[in-house]
């Protein structure tokens, strides 16, 4: 073989080993752009390769009332993510933990249609803390789960507070599509109502991030102490002008069954010390999603337990409303401070060939503006409206904004129903008013329905100088003017002693009259459509410190109440005397009123 | 005296020292192939296991070397003969267990499980070298490349069927190292593989075409060393190749077909047929210059390599070691495959130099494919990589191997 002649084997052995050295050289090389000229992209899909972020929910701020008391703070709570790297695998471990966390089906199926790869699944935003302390100790039966601390909402004195705090709950894919939640992500805790919402980016903070090592499976080998973490920022604390004390006591006090409202407002800059509704819940089981059940026992009961009528409801505010055609009366002129009405009170009047009533049969004679307030005369009310005159009631009933909302800082508030113009008759009945609508009006009837906040702004004003500034519960020093009422110091004072009247012996409301404090107020009993037998009890009213400017607005609500002087003043007695009490250091007592003296077969030597 | 022993022993101390460290890496990179954050079986013993086989190996070399030279070429036939049995057998009999899922290239002798295919490659060296040492004339026409060519191609048909592309691919570098070897010229070796070239360009008609128009050159050129039925042989083969490559695709496994085009584009679909080559490359790039340290490759405790300790335990490797360990690896192996080659051109038997030459071009191939589908410069196929990739069967035959080269270079 001539291949086999030394000198060609040579030239054959080189060129093998040219052939393997230039082969074995073009991997050396492609090793060297790999690991060295291209690293550093490499090193980073290492990492985003093995490490996952789990988000980390800052603590929610706390929320304190006027006396820095605690209303909502957090508490350790549990919360519980799978981890998996495909969908089956992810179903698989849900499985696993559902008879652990007590999931339905219902809720397994929401689930998975958030499984999204990659991304941790928030399966548990409060887990029970004897099924995480089983998925802890069993870990390797649970591949993917893991557990973490999460900080959790609690409300202290949850029902009394409830309608004006809110409650939280997780966010839910509808509210993510908005722009307000356009930076949330599935799983967050977000505010749903209430305060929470109100001021939901101040109280969230910005939430964190930890890092988690998984395997290609996807199953959790070690959350990563030395890697950077971001603790995020804790929401920022909010101090409310709510008294929390305040607030608990009208929950103890409202009667029971009874549907209602009560608020009560700070006369000096307009904070709301309480807004409380009747039937009310309990935010704290809203925190980590609320069971079936307990949706259902609020959905079935038919006083609906998640309306806040303090801020929703709109009832006709009756004779509470004469003070604001009082109001508008003085501020036109049309009627001196001490000027009697021409035609005096015999029970009725005739008016364009129709004979109105007035409540008391007998009649009131001859009665000054602060007597008709008083003695609630209708005829005296009658003839006050046509002096003002249709078009000036309602110019002046818009001033006053009964038509607006009055601004408060929650998310929601009805607007008050009041004619703004005279085509109000006509877009809603189809027909031009008669001047003598005017009448209806004077007395606080007609198309006139008002929240209870609406009417607290109203006496507000009244307790002030005649200006009323919103309403907020937010404690704010600096009150934003909302309307006035150029009212005369002298009008005012008139206005008052009208309403001091209800509360002085012989007026609807002296059995409230109350020991340390002037509380003066209008009761009145709107039409209620469900039960004309039973009236929906108003009273507005303001107390202070005799011979004193009024320290404290009550409006009391009480649907089915019968009548103002019966169930709404005591209501709204035992709320001014309780906040007075203790502001001015005079120890609280149950008994308050003259009433409950009386009842109670207590001496009173104070009644008038 | 102990190291006259050893030289004694080994015969050719340099390559054997080489070859005892390849293994020895190979068994600690199996180790840590093993080290995961959460173990798996599979893995975990597995360098124990290969440590046996090692010992077997020794063993086998031992023997070997203790063998007759003349010996070798008396069995060539008969061992090809029963080797190719042995691989009809595994198409009927045969188990998985390889690193491919789907392939069945493990023949279950009930006391002990072996792939028939790693028996075949050192059967089918001898044979080759065998017949072409025996030959009168240097195989310089393409007739003469026929029967060598059958030779080889018989396995490495019954080696696709089963179906491993990735081992059936060391035999074609058996045959072309020995032909070389032989003293075939390489144009002539080109225009052998020249069919096969066909098949790989036929995806694009226009670079075919050009490809053809090349090849009918290259026959004109040769057209005095080669009779008319050959040209028309290679011509018609290259049509054919270019004819049959659609549906020869179409019949490749899904699998298969995804390695190419993920070869071709990794990111063509990373979670599944990509996955392989991206975890790869993500441990390899991501182990830099000196590596992340022996046993804490990050994507491999979190198992994110496929197949760690065998066919991709190279990847280990460039995690843990870098750089430098690659590149060192590399270089040991250029030492080996130079040892070989340096064995080979010393031995005064043709079948000596024939045989070496044989297991050099199976090496070569082995390591090529291995190393390269881990960078992404070689589609990925089921091949493991000599003396570290952990494969009882294969650590075996390739010390006999070692054995063998040695043993026929000694002496006539």
């Amino acid at each position: 073989m001539r291949a086999q002649h030394p000198h060609r084997k040579r030239k054959r052995a080189q060129g093998a080993i040219a052939l393997a050295a230039v082969m074995l050289a073009i991997l050396v090389f492609q090793f060297f752009r790999v690991q060295v000229l291209r690293s550093g992209d490499y090193v980073l899909r290492a990492e985003s390769n093995r490490l996952r972020l789990l988000p980390v929910p800052a603590p929610r701020g706390t929320v304190f009332d006027r006396s820095g008391r605690v209303i909502a703070d957090n508490t350790p709570g549990y919360a519980v993510y799978v981890l998996r790297d495909s969908r089956s695998a992810t179903r698989e471990t849900l499985e696993l933990v559902r008879p652990h966390l007590g999931l339905s089906d219902e809720k397994v199926e929401s689930l998975m249609q958030g499984v999204r790869r990659h991304e941790p699944l928030l399966v548990d935003i409060d887990a029970d803390f004897s099924a995480v302390a089983i998925l802890e100790e069993l870990r390797g039966h649970f591949p993917g789960v893991y557990t973490e601390m999460r900080p959790k909402r609690r409300y202290h004195a949850g029902e009394a507070v409830a309608h004006a705090l809110g409650y939280v709950g997780e966010v839910t894919r509808q509210e993510l599509d908005t722009e307000q939640f356009s930076a949330y992500e599935q799983g967050m805790l977000v505010g749903k109502a209430g305060i929470e919402r109100q001021y939901e980016e101040v109280l969230q903070g910005r939430r964190g991030v930890r890092y988690l090592e998984v395997d290609a499976s996807g199953r959790i080998v070690g959350s990563l102490a030395g890697i950077e973490r971001d603790p995020g920022e804790p929401g920022e604390d909010l101090q409310l002008a709510l008294d929390l004390d305040l607030m608990e006591w009208i929950h103890r006090i409202f009667p029971d069954s009874l549907p209602g409202a009560v608020v009560a407002l700070d006369p000096a800059d307009g904070g709301v010390l309480a807004l409380y509704s009747a039937p009310t819940f309990d935010p704290n089981q809203f925190v980590g999603g609320m069971s079936a059940e307990d949706w259902g026992v609020i959905g079935r009961n038919p006083w609906k337990p998640m309306l806040n009528r303090a801020v929703m409801g709109l009832y006709p505010p009756a004779s509470t409303w004469k003070l604001a055609a009082a109001g508008i009366a003085l501020e036109l002129g049309v009627v001196g401070p001490h000027e009697e009405m021409p035609v005096p009170c015999t029970g009725g009047l005739v008016y364009g060939g129709e004979y109105r009533a007035c409540w008391l049969p007998t009649g009131h004679g001859y009665l000054d503006l602060a007597g008709a307030i008083g003695q609630s005369c209708n005829v005296y009310f009658y003839q006050l409206g046509m002096r003002i005159g249709l078009d000036r009631i309602l110019e002046g009933g818009t001033k006053i904004g009964f038509a607006e909302q009055c601004g408060i800082d929650l998310p929601q508030e009805s607007r008050g129903i009041f004619p703004e113009e005279r085509a109000f008759w006509e877009r809603r009945w189809g027909y031009q008013p008669l001047e003598g609508e005017v009448l209806s009006l004077a007395i606080g009837q007609g198309p006139n329905s008002q929240t209870p906040l609406k009417m607290a702004q109203f006496y507000m004003a009244l307790a002030r100088d005649g200006s009323a500034p919103a309403p907020h519960i937010l404690r704010d020093p600096t009150p934003q003017e909302g309307w006035r009422l150029n009212l005369s110091r002298e009008s005012i004072e008139q206005l008052r002693d009208g309403i001091r009247q209800v509360t002085s012996p012989g007026g609807t409301a002296y059995l409230s009259s109350l020991e340390y404090w002037d509380l003066i107020g209008k009761t009145g009993s709107g039409q209620n459509p469900q039960d004309p037998e039973r009236a929906h009890a108003w009273f507005s009213g303001m107390a202070g410190p005799w011979g004193a400017e009024p320290e404290i607005v009550v409006v009391a609500l009480v649907e089915f109440g019968r009548s103002g002087a019966a169930t709404a003043a005591p209501l709204a007695a035992k709320t001014a005397d309780f906040y007075l009490r203790r502001k001015h250091g005079i120890p609280v007592d149950t008994i308050q009123t003259l009433g409950e003296h009386w009842r109670t077969g207590r001496y009173a030597p104070w009644a008038r | 005296m102990l190291h006259r022993a050893f030289f004694r022993w080994a015969g050719d101390p340099a390559l054997v020292l080489a070859v005892l460290l390849m293994t020895g890496f190979g068994i600690a990179m199996i180790y840590s192939a093993g080290v995961l954050n959460i173990p798996s079986p599979v893995t975990e013993h597995a360098w124990v296991r290969q440590g046996r086989w090692f010992a077997l190996g020794l063993t086998a070399f031992t023997t070997v070397r203790y063998m007759r030279a003349p010996w070798f070429e008396r069995i060539a036939l008969p061992a090809y003969a029963f080797s190719l049995v042995l691989l009809v057998a595994t198409l009927i009999l045969g188990t998985g267990g390889g690193a491919v899922v789907g392939v069945n290239s493990f023949l279950d002798l009930g006391f002990i499980r072996f792939q028939p295919a790693e028996f075949a490659k050192l059967a089918t060296i001898l044979a080759l070298g065998r017949y072409v040492a025996t030959r009168a004339e240097d195989p310089t026409s393409l007739g003469a490349l026929l029967v060598p060519s059958v030779i080889a191609g018989v396995p490495l048909a019954l080696v696709i069927l089963q179906p491993d592309l990735g081992t059936a691919l060391a035999f074609v570098g058996i045959l072309f190292a020995t032909l070389y070897w032989a003293g075939t010229p390489i144009g002539l070796l080109l225009l052998l593989a020249s069919p096969g070239a066909a098949l790989v360009l036929s995806y694009d008609t226009r670079i075919w075409a050009a490809f053809f128009v090349a090849l009918v050159g290259a026959v004109y050129f040769y057209r005095y060393r080669l009779l008319v039925v050959e040209s028309l042989a290679l011509v018609l083969a290259n049509l054919a190749a270019g004819t049959i490559a659609t549906p020869l695709w179409n019949s490749l496994a899904e699998y298969q077909q995804n390695r190419i085009l993920v070869f071709l584009d990794p990111n063509v679909d990373p979670r599944g047929a990509g996955y392989h080559l991206i975890q790869s490359m993500v441990a390899i790039g991501s182990g830099r210059l000196v590596g992340k340290g022996f046993t804490h490759g990050t994507q491999k405790r979190l198992d994110f390599l496929p197949e760690q300790h065998t066919d991709f335990i190279f990847s280990v490797i460039g995690e843990e070691l870098g750089f430098l360990g690659t590149s060192l690896a590399l270089a040991l192996f250029m030492f080996i495959l130079y040892r070989l080659v340096k064995l080979a051109a010393e031995a005064d038997d043709p079948f000596a130099g024939l045989v070496i030459l044989g297991i050099f071009g199976a090496w070569l191939v082995h390591i090529l494919v291995n190393v390269g589908m881990t960078v992404g410069m070689v589609p990925i196929t089921g091949i493991p990589l000599p003396f570290v990739s952990y494969g009882g069967t294969f650590l075996l035959m390739s010390w006999i191997a070692v054995g063998v080269a040695v043993r026929v270079s000694e002496d006539n």
